[in-house]
């Protein structure tokens, strides 16, 4: 039995190794079963590290043996520790999900190669996530990111935008990845170093300063671009609209979680007070394009026809919740984005397995096609409205629980106006949501449709997170104390 | 069963309630058995509370932390007790009144409309025992959302229309301006918990004070104070049941019941009253009242018209609640009270009416006394009760509120109040004069051929199950009235 220490880097190595052991087993229902025992030994790997991480602090591990700033160091605190949760418990829900979604979805000589795109995905987002050396950062970016493109582009079978979608998102990510790239060469050529705790410590030190800012603005727009920060999204509603329904719940509940904790990271523990711009960028950038978003994205959520594109908008706009809670720079507004980052990772899981049962049924998410189909499907359709009211930020859902916490954050500051702006958007959730309740539950279905409810094996996942989402609205003790501890972490470098 | 149990059994057992409607679906008799039975439960339960608290006990559970130092909890008070007893009490009147209104008009989907009931009134004894503001706020959530499919039970687009401004504005106001006032105040004071005499005494600026009041005033949408009150008209869409006991009683009390907690426990009386933070409310709900009052003047659809009233009283007592003081909270808690039996009286003879006659409109209803006698006697006590005519209960929170109005000084207060009443008999009595005192118009055009034919007797009354229920409300006025001490003993700690 290998020994727990070696957990931070098993996580991230297991799915790796497992990838091209998965592209060589051609037949479906295996790659598919070896997928899923790789996702959950990932996922009790995480549970593991964030169980010894809130016990006993952070965690650090040297690949090889290496010393840290030469070698490549994994660090597991609480911070990630909630990411890599997120990340592998998504997925081994969403996994048993996958399999009927793909059947009715993807061509099934593709579904071997598809599980292979799918662990290596998940072995680029949890190596985002647990690594503390910056370039280490990228190589599991791109492989994130090109796994995903190839995810992507599965959904052409159905709709061959799928493939336009994937091709933009393509030279948008690798715009993003390579201004990433530029930022961190910046850094390395000012401080000498990789390891993101060593270049802390040495931009204390140095007195070159333009440089440092340079590489900060490259790296922040890069992230930016792959958060789908208001406006650098345009890649984002349509690679979840035409992606496999089982693909796009995963996406959406992950790839922009890592990004956003990567921001965090970098802006607090490696420039933190290094670069003088973090302050000044967040008020008078971050903050204003946050709000922008919550707004440009709930607005376009409202007119749209296809629920996929619709989630996808309502995507945007909660990004804009988590930007803006880092932007207020305050141990409140960090717990807010952190919560919102498990909290929403939940709702939209959820909403998205919904469409995707719907879908397996009537073979389109547009809401015309939905009419009546609350009858038709009732328990898919009330885990649609319970994640929707999560959405909205109803009490006892987690929505409400990471609504508190911003709004809270703002308040600290005594910043009225964002108060006012943070329920004016969050109403226009109310908006689209409505829209599909009134259509699925008070339009009468069109004649001659007859559709039985979605299979077992998609609508008990869909449950496990319509379930999360009212159990951590109820009892958030778990999730408030991991993110206060990540907050702490985080902006305790800032005091 | 100790009073801890009994409480959260108050919370559940109408959930119960629900799982087994559900269950017995396929069975109408059985369906409403249970709906009848569980009603009657829970009456009967929240009886045996009320003992305890009349012997000044105060029974409290605190159920689970949701977020560090925000508990789910629960507190019987006097206030939240004589809510609960209201709630529930009526329930199983209305129960029996639904049964005959829902199969008199051979309504769709009566299941689900049962269902949502029991989830509404569940959320209601939630918000009448919730022990701090936090507890209140989800329950007045569950409220909203519960009663949604009943206002657009009928899935018509007018339906549709109605129950889209009724969530539009009461969601659009509990998150918009509510849920920001109750995290102001946690972050102000650290605490959300009822506490006698408030908790916000020193905590925040002077200045601001109006301002957070102002967020819970018009927050709390449900009170239905202008110019968040387009929700209660649109409500009317609903069958006639959904609008006696929830937007006559359950749903709009709950409202000014929270707008009565947020002054006595939150602010508290004295200090709300030394600040001066309320001045302005005085003006707003008095100008709701008036307003309110003229609207239903001119309504002819005698839901809307009744509507307009209830928005006009429901201010009576968030007026009360603005003045600050022991009579004028006192009243207003009293109002509750008697506001719901006369006006859950009115709806369900509104809802007869409908039933026998299929009529809304007001100004057909000339002559419609005579051939439903019960209904229009019911009637007119209801609306003498409103009015506040002695013998009937509306005199004592008309009266206790006026008192509260003089003990200020604000004769204008007065004024208003004494305004409002005369408007009350103007927009009510020529419904019961026009029933009973016009000939009605069948008789004066026989050979017009009425589709139904008149018995011997020309008695043409609804079902009995709808006309029962509307007769054992206006007695209950009447009872009220010779009873209303015992309200008051009750009552009474609140304000000591």
């Amino acid at each position: 039995m290998i020994a727990a220490e070696h957990l931070p880097v098993l996580q991230v190595v297991g799915p790796l190794l497992a990838a091209p052991i998965c592209s060589v087993l051609r037949i479906r229902n295996l790659a598919w079963f070896f997928t899923l025992i790789v996702s959950v030994g990932a996922f009790l790997c995480s549970l593991l590290l964030l169980q010894t991480v809130m016990e006993s602090g952070p965690i650090s591990y040297e690949l090889g043996g290496w010393m840290a700033p030469l070698g490549i160091e994994y660090r597991v605190d609480a911070s990630n520790g909630i990411v890599l949760l997120i990340i592998s418990g998504i997925s081994s829900v969403v996994l048993p999900f996958a399999k009927r979604s793909f059947e009715a979805e993807v061509p099934e000589k593709l579904h071997s190669l598809l599980y292979t795109a799918y662990i290596l995905c998940l072995t680029g987002l949890l190596g985002i996530t647990a690594t503390a050396d910056a370039f280490n950062v990228f190589v599991f970016l791109e492989i994130s990111s090109l796994s995903t493109y190839v995810l992507v582009a599965a959904g052409s079978s159905i709709d061959r935008r799928a493939l336009t979608a994937a091709y933009n998102y393509l030279i948008l990510g690798t715009i993003g990845a390579t201004f990433f790239v530029i930022g961190i060469g910046l850094l390395y050529m000012a401080t000498g170093s990789l390891n993101m705790a060593d270049i802390a410590v040495r931009l204390g030190t140095i007195a070159e300063i333009r440089t440092v800012d340079v590489a900060f603005a490259f790296i922040v727009v890069g992230l930016a671009l792959k958060l789908a920060l208001f406006p650098l999204h345009t890649w984002l509603p349509n690679a979840y609209t035409h992606a496999p329904s089982a693909v796009t719940a995963f996406l959406a509940a992950t790839a922009t979680k890592a990004a956003v904790y990567l921001m965090l990271r970098f802006s607090f523990t490696v420039f933190g007070t290094g670069s003088g711009l973090l302050a000044p960028m967040a008020g008078t950038v971050g903050i204003p394009l946050a709000l922008a978003g919550m707004f440009a994205g709930s607005i376009a959520a409202i007119y749209q026809y296809n629920l996929k594109r619709m989630l996808a908008y309502s995507s945007v706009a909660q990004i804009g919740y988590m930007v803006l809670g880092f932007g207020l720079l305050s141990v409140t507004g960090v717990m807010a984005t952190t919560l919102h980052l498990f909290n929403h990772a939940l709702m939209k899981g959820a909403l998205f397995m919904a469409l995707g049962c719907v879908f397996v049924r009537i073979r389109s998410v547009h809401i015309a096609d939905l009419s009546g189909i609350g009858r038709q499907m009732p328990w898919t359709m009330a885990a649609f409205v319970i994640g929707g009211l999560s959405l909205i930020g109803v009490p006892m859902t987690v929505g409400f629980i990471s609504k508190w916490y911003l709004i809270s954050a703002a308040l600290e500051q005594e910043a009225w106006w964002l108060v006012a702006l943070i329920v004016a958007s969050s109403l226009l959730a109310v908006i689209y949501i409505w829209r599909v309740i009134e259509a699925a539950y008070l339009k009468a279905p069109p004649p001659g449709r007859a559709v039985a409810e979605a299979p077992l094996s998609m609508l008990i996942p869909t449950w496990v997170l319509v379930g999360a989402n009212i159990y951590f609205g109820v009892d958030a003790d778990f999730t408030v104390s991991v993110a206060r501890a990540a907050a702490e972490g985080l902006v305790g470098v800032m005091q | 069963m100790s009073a801890e149990t009994a409480l959260l059994s108050t919370l559940f057992l109408p959930l119960v309630g629900m799982v087994l409607i559900w269950l017995t679906g396929k069975s109408p008799n059985l369906r409403e058995a249970v709906t009848l039975t569980t009603s009657v439960i829970l009456f009967a339960i929240v009886l045996s509370l009320l003992s305890d608290v009349l012997d000044g006990a105060r029974p409290s559970v605190d159920l689970m932390e949701v977020m560090p130092g925000l508990s789910l909890s629960f507190e019987i008070e006097p206030l939240g007790m004589l809510f609960a007893c209201i709630a529930s009490g009526l329930w199983i009147v209305n129960s029996l009144y639904s049964i005959g209104y829902m199969r008199g008009n051979d309504e769709k989907k009566q299941t689900r409309f049962y269902m949502c009931f029991t989830v509404a009134i569940s959320s209601a004894m939630g918000i009448a025992f919730a022990g701090n503001m936090f507890t209140l706020f989800v329950f007045y959530e569950v409220l909203t959302l519960s009663t949604y499919p009943l206002v657009a039970h009928k899935e018509t687009e007018e339906a549709k229309q109605g129950a889209r401004t009724y969530l539009g504005i009461l969601i659009g106001t509990s998150i918009g301006l509510q849920l920001a006032a109750i995290i102001w105040t946690w972050i102000a004071a650290g605490t959300l918990d009822f506490t006698a005499g408030g908790i916000l005494s020193g905590k925040v600026d002077p200045v601001l004070l109006p301002f957070l009041l102002a967020l819970y005033m018009f927050g709390i949408g449900k009170a239905a104070l202008m110019p968040f009150h387009r929700w209660l008209p649109s409500a009317m869409v609903a069958p006639t049941p959904v609008s006696a006991l929830l937007h006559a009683v359950a749903v709009v009390k709950a409202g000014v019941f929270t707008v009565l907690k947020v002054v006595v426990y939150i602010f508290g009386i004295d200090f709300l009253a030394a600040s001066g933070a309320a001045n302005w409310l005085i003006w707003v709900a008095g100008f709701t009242l008036i307003t309110a009052s003229l609207v239903a003047l001119s309504k002819d659809n005698l839901k809307a018209r009744l509507a307009y009233s209830t928005v006009s009283q429901l201010a009576y007592i968030v007026l009360g609640a603005a003045l600050a003081n022991h009579y004028a909270i006192l009243g207003g808690a009293l109002h509750i009270a008697t506001h719901a039996l006369g006006k859950i009286t009115l709806f369900m003879c509104a809802g007869a009416i409908y039933v026998a006659t299929h009529k809304t409109e007001i100004s057909d209803m000339q002559g419609l006394g005579r051939k439903m006698p019960f209904t229009f006697a019911a009637f007119c006590v209801g609306a003498f009760s409103i009015i506040g005519l002695p013998p009937l209960a509306g005199t004592w929170s008309k009266w206790y509120l006026v008192l509260g109005a003089a003990e200020t000084g604000m004769l204008i207060v007065v004024a208003i109040y004494m305004i409002s009443s005369l408007l009350n008999i103007a927009y009510l009595m020529p419904i019961v004069a026009k029933g009973f005192f016009r000939p009605a118009p069948e008789l004066a055009t026989a050979s017009a051929g009425a589709a139904v034919a008149p018995s011997k007797s020309g008695i043409q009354e609804a079902p009995l199950l709808c006309v029962l229920p509307p007769c054992l409300t206006a007695l209950g006025c009447f009872v009220l009235f010779f009873y209303a001490d015992a309200v008051i003993a009750l009552l009474r700690p609140i304000v000591e």
